[in-house]
């Protein structure tokens, strides 16, 4: 059966609505809040600050510490809070696909700690966390090449469609998920397939997602530089 | 000749390019990538002939040797004091760096606890992780009285003004002791709480709107409004 239209009437390149808001943690150094459709996360930056125990630390350079999780009551189904296999896996490859575009050669035997949780989730939170996580870094003022974006594409039914969500994701014998990750050059930082897709299609979607990342890197210029120029204009 | 893609006092995320082309040279706040400068702080961005500039607006105190900074003792060891000065590291404050004599095996407690505040200067510093503070020289000591409050380090240079002319005319309308450490910490000393107060509010409020011009002229205004409506009462 061909997927002919979104659930929720959206057009197949069409990412959900956007907002994204700095500085919602007061205690943190820097933080940041990014909700795309119902999926709201928020991010806290802590550091760069001494590392501690001692065997982590690198003398070379500033090490990054990310940590993902999704609050209790993110998901229809209670989610048993803590660290999991899967937030353990998604922890990981937010710190990879961050690490790149950081600069920590002047912090050495120190870390950067990014806190990312998952306060709604309908699908694509690893992509909303690694939006926030980025603006938080770039509010708490650590050196970075560029801002790191985040979308999800992937093949629903027979169609090539942009920012999956949930229904979407569990359509028929489910879907073909791709979160993708890039910078402001549209360099990719991250890449995660499971499911088919062909070779034509998947060139399709990266095309797709360099779209979407595009058009959340401007939301997340334009909500740094607003948060800024509020203060200056009152 | 290069291109320049911005205007003085512009505010630069990380990732905007700055400047196309090797006649420019990017000196703090920005990098060179390939032909382009690019932003990678977040602030303002300015230029001084060749060198383009961004004024980070948020991030962690970077110690510099000079620097007089407030410090409190974080912790202890047989030879002397660390103290947490808002930075990425915790300062090494040696007992030979210190004006006090101290003797041989003397508690080292007696002189600076945990929790004292201390203004001391910057002696060292090699590669950050490691920062030597001194307080030998003149107003360098253990604080008592007053009260410190803490700001972003990047503002600090607001806070003192050209020549010192905003922390000049604080103490003047405030009549209150000032004291400001280029970590982000504030020392007031005041005779009653209520010029204290008053100082806190002032310096909170440089810290708040720090990207506007001619803002010393405008704190006059606020301070002098506010002794006015203190003698009407």
């Amino acid at each position: 059966m061909s997927y002919t239209k979104r659930n929720d009437g959206r057009k197949f390149d069409e990412p959900r609505k956007m907002e994204a808001k700095i500085g919602v943690i007061p205690r943190a150094d820097g933080s940041a809040m990014f909700k795309i459709g119902d999926t709201i996360a928020i991010a806290a930056v802590y550091g760069p600050r001494e590392l501690h125990p001692k065997f982590l630390q690198n003398p070379e350079k500033g090490i990054l510490r990310c940590n993902y999780d999704m609050t209790s009551f993110s998901v229809p189904e209670r989610k048993k809070p803590g660290p999991s296999r899967r937030g353990t896996e998604i922890s990981l490859v937010i710190e990879k696909s961050l690490l790149p575009v950081l600069d920590l050669n002047q912090f050495p035997n120190a870390v950067v700690d990014v806190f990312i949780e998952i306060i709604q989730a309908n699908a694509g939170t690893r992509c909303a966390g690694i939006t926030a996580a980025s603006m938080a870094l770039a509010h708490a003022g650590v050196p970075m090449r560029n801002l790191v974006s985040a979308v999800s594409v992937g093949k629903v039914g027979d169609k090539i469609v942009i920012d999956l969500d949930k229904s979407e994701e569990d359509y028929e014998e489910g879907a073909t998920d791709i979160p993708v990750a890039m910078n402001g050059d549209h360099e990719i930082t991250l890449l995660q397939l499971d499911g088919e897709i062909s070779k034509d299609e998947l060139l399709k979607a990266l095309e797709l997602a360099r779209k979407g990342c595009a058009e959340i890197d401007k939301v997340q210029r334009d909500t740094l530089k607003e948060f800024y120029r509020g203060i200056k204009d009152e | 000749m290069g291109k320049i893609f911005f205007k003085e006092k512009d505010l630069v995320v990380p990732g905007d390019v700055l400047a196309e082309g090797m006649d420019y040279l990017p000196s703090g706040g920005c990098i060179r990538e390939n032909d382009k400068i690019i932003a990678n702080h977040l602030g303002l961005v300015s230029q001084e002939n060749r060198f383009v500039r961004v004024i980070s607006l948020a991030g962690k105190y970077i110690p510099k040797v000079g620097d007089t900074v407030i410090g409190y003792v974080a912790d202890m060891s047989f030879n002397g004091w660390f103290l947490d000065i808002n930075g990425p590291y915790e300062a090494a404050l040696m007992v030979k760096d210190v004006a006090e004599f101290i003797d041989k095996d003397a508690d080292l407690a007696q002189f600076y606890n945990f929790g004292d505040l201390v203004i001391a200067k910057v002696a060292k510093v090699t590669r950050y992780s490691n920062i030597n503070l001194t307080t030998k020289g003149p107003g360098l000591r253990k604080i008592t009285g007053g009260k410190v409050l803490s700001i972003t380090s990047t503002k600090v240079p607001r806070v003192i003004g050209k020549q010192g002319s905003m922390v000049q005319m604080l103490k003047e309308k405030t009549n209150c002791n000032i004291m400001v450490g280029q970590n982000g910490l504030v020392w007031i000393e005041g005779k009653s709480s209520e010029d204290e107060l008053n100082a806190t509010e002032a310096i909170l409020k440089i810290e708040y709107e720090s990207h506007i011009d001619g803002l010393t002229d405008k704190m006059k205004e606020f301070l002098e409004d506010k002794n006015e409506l203190h003698k009407k009462k």
